[in-house]
């Protein structure tokens, strides 16, 4: 698919103001650092060693974190956009984050229901990243079943959302049985967080993201076919159940990872694809794509230093602060625009 | 006529159509035997729910054919891989496309689908097929348009390009003039005509416009509730096989005129 128009312009403006908003984002925080000491920091030679180790170790990987979780919910979610030709569509319609949920909470509250060998398990960071990536692969297991049977790409999404009940429905029954402190713990989770992750844990969080998004761009192809409808594509020579396979598969490695390790971050995924639909005004995926890449990691990153309170000693929970900026502008867009494409 | 010695493009042989469940076989027709040569505009006509869209269904290959054959360029449609079958066969269905944001050019653009790389980059013999099908249809003001700005007319000639540009030997389209003003519709089949002339491909479609059939296609297909016959519009008013299409009570065929009247 060629489109006449050219994108060098807006691409370079969009580079060059993620590059803005990541010096910004780094640059706050509850200590102040000038920003002349910031640069120095990253590459190594900072005169202040508590300074370069708040940088290397606490706001530089905050800061990637949020280029991959904005980025890897912008995608996810144009994916499936595309792939249930419904502007609703997030990341999370398979029941991803519904999946992630259930293993969180099993992991916090199911101690005090079931006792014996949830208790035995400490609550620390990796036992709920990996409960989050079990819970989500398990329902996404689950999926990839029914979406081999099933011919019709709705069902899917409908058995997504039916999953989405179920799961909220066990949550509620174990938060009623739990404690008030494992309840918090739980809410907490639940506000998403994009700090706190060492190197390691960034750099397999990479790896997966990266595989999510390989697998998406070899499906560009097969997304702009599918603008026509099934029909369309299937007479196109498009192998209709393949495709929505890899789409699937693609889907479930960016939101499950992003879940797993930044709790169920909301809106980025719905709001993202759009927004960059009105800017670009294309449906072409192969300019799509990497246009959603780098608005949602600045997006993300924007969402993330307002979360901070410039100067101040708190951080807000970032899931709100998604919703409170995004939710208007998406609003304003299509108010301006007065129409809702994909 | 001597149609031996001409290329045969769409064949069936002692077809048959329907539906199967687990329990019961529906017959809708049987014993289908038609063949389409190279360059011919086709018309299929029958009344509602006598199998028209079942036939197309099962001639592309959505669905399964209960018995006999089909042949595309004398080739068993079941051995067709799909991005083969889509280098032999496009088509215009009656469904609305799922994005209506797509410009025209990028719409037809995507005909060229089973010819493009891995991600669908269009190379110079591409575009000027794309361009090609943007003149043959008269479309090429709208090249820049998008789908949601245009007519139900004028998006019927964009489909079309894009069959054309998908540059097969066989177009099928389902009721290609619904939802189209009587000019439209002349105008959507005379277009047709005209293509299935120019580029010697074969167009098959299915319609209601049983007069403009008439006057415009070099063979017809007529599904009725006892069989199906396929012939030149001439032939079949001869024989008598258009007073057999509907119920007697209201509308009966005048072969002077070659049109349905209404019975007073």
């Amino acid at each position: 698919m060629q489109t006449s128009k050219t994108y060098k312009i807006p691409f370079l403006v969009l580079a060059l103001i993620l590059i803005i908003c990541f010096i910004i984002n780094i640059s706050l925080g509850s200590v102040s650092i000038p920003l002349k000491s910031i640069f120095n920091s990253l590459f190594g030679t900072a005169d202040n060693e508590s300074w370069q180790y708040i940088i290397q170790n606490y706001r530089l990987p905050k800061a990637f974190t949020a280029i991959l979780v904005g980025s890897g919910l912008g995608i996810s979610g144009l994916l499936m956009q595309t792939l249930f030709r419904n502007p609703l569509a997030g990341p999370f319609v398979l029941g991803i984050t519904s999946g992630a949920s259930l293993g969180v909470a099993l992991i916090i509250m199911g101690a005090s229901i079931f006792g014996g060998f949830f208790a035995t398990i400490l609550i620390s960071k990796w036992s709920i990243v990996i409960a989050a990536s079990l819970g989500s692969f398990l329902v996404l297991l689950t999926v990839l079943i029914v979406s081999a049977k099933v011919r019709d790409t709705m069902a899917i999404l409908i058995i997504g959302l039916m999953f989405g009940s179920i799961t909220a429905a066990i949550v509620s029954v174990l938060s009623y049985f739990s404690s008030a402190e494992q309840l918090q713990q739980y809410i907490f989770w639940g506000f998403g967080s994009l700090g706190n992750l060492s190197w390691y844990e960034l750099f397999i969080f990479f790896l997966i993201y990266c595989i999510g998004i390989i697998l998406s761009v070899v499906s560009i192809k097969g997304l702009n076919t599918l603008l026509l409808g099934e029909n369309y594509a299937k007479s196109l020579g498009l192998n209709i159940k393949q495709s929505r396979l890899i789409i699937i598969i693609a889907t479930s490695l960016l939101a499950g990872t992003i879940t797993a390790f930044a709790g169920p971050i909301a809106f980025i995924g719905l709001a993202i694809p759009h927004m960059t639909r009105q800017i670009f005004s294309t449906s072409n995926h192969k300019i799509l794509l990497p246009a959603v890449f780098l608005f949602g990691a600045i997006v993300m990153l924007i969402c993330d230093s307002i979360a901070q309170l410039p100067t101040s000693d708190y951080t807000l929970p970032i899931n709100a602060i998604t919703s409170l900026i995004g939710a208007p502008v998406v609003i304003w867009l299509l108010v301006r625009k007065r129409k809702m494409m994909f | 006529m001597s149609n031996t010695n001409k290329h045969i493009v769409l064949k069936t042989k002692d077809l048959s159509i329907g539906y199967k469940t687990k329990k019961a076989e529906t017959v809708i027709a049987d014993n289908i035997n038609i063949e389409l040569h190279k360059g011919e505009f086709i018309g299929l006509v029958g009344a509602n729910g006598i199998g028209k869209s079942t036939l197309l269904r099962t001639l592309t290959n959505v669905q399964n054919s209960l018995s006999g054959s089909i042949y595309i360029n004398n080739k068993l449609l079941s051995e067709f891989q799909p991005e083969d079958l889509a280098k032999a066969m496009s088509l215009v269905l009656t469904e609305q496309i799922a994005s209506k944001n797509l410009s025209v050019f990028e719409l037809v653009a995507l005909g060229r689908q089973p010819y493009t790389n891995w991600i669908g980059n269009l190379s110079e013999n591409d575009i000027t097929i794309i361009n090609r099908s943007l003149q043959q249809t008269n479309i090429e003001a709208l090249k820049h348009k998008r789908c949601f700005e245009l007519s139900d007319g004028q998006l019927q000639k964009v489909m079309i390009a894009r069959a054309l540009a998908q540059d097969t030997d066989l177009i099928i389209l389902d009721e290609p003039t619904t939802h189209l003003d009587m000019y439209h519709k002349a105008y959507i089949l005379k277009l047709l005509q005209k293509l299935a002339k120019e580029t010697n491909k074969t167009i098959l479609f299915s319609s209601h416009e049983i007069d403009l059939a008439i006057q415009l296609c070099d063979k017809m297909i007529v599904m009725t509730a006892n069989n199906v016959v396929s012939d030149t519009p001439c032939n079949l008013i001869s024989k008598g096989t258009f007073n057999t299409l509907f119920p007697k009570d209201l509308i009966a065929f005048d072969e002077n005129t070659g049109s349905f009247r209404v019975k007073k």
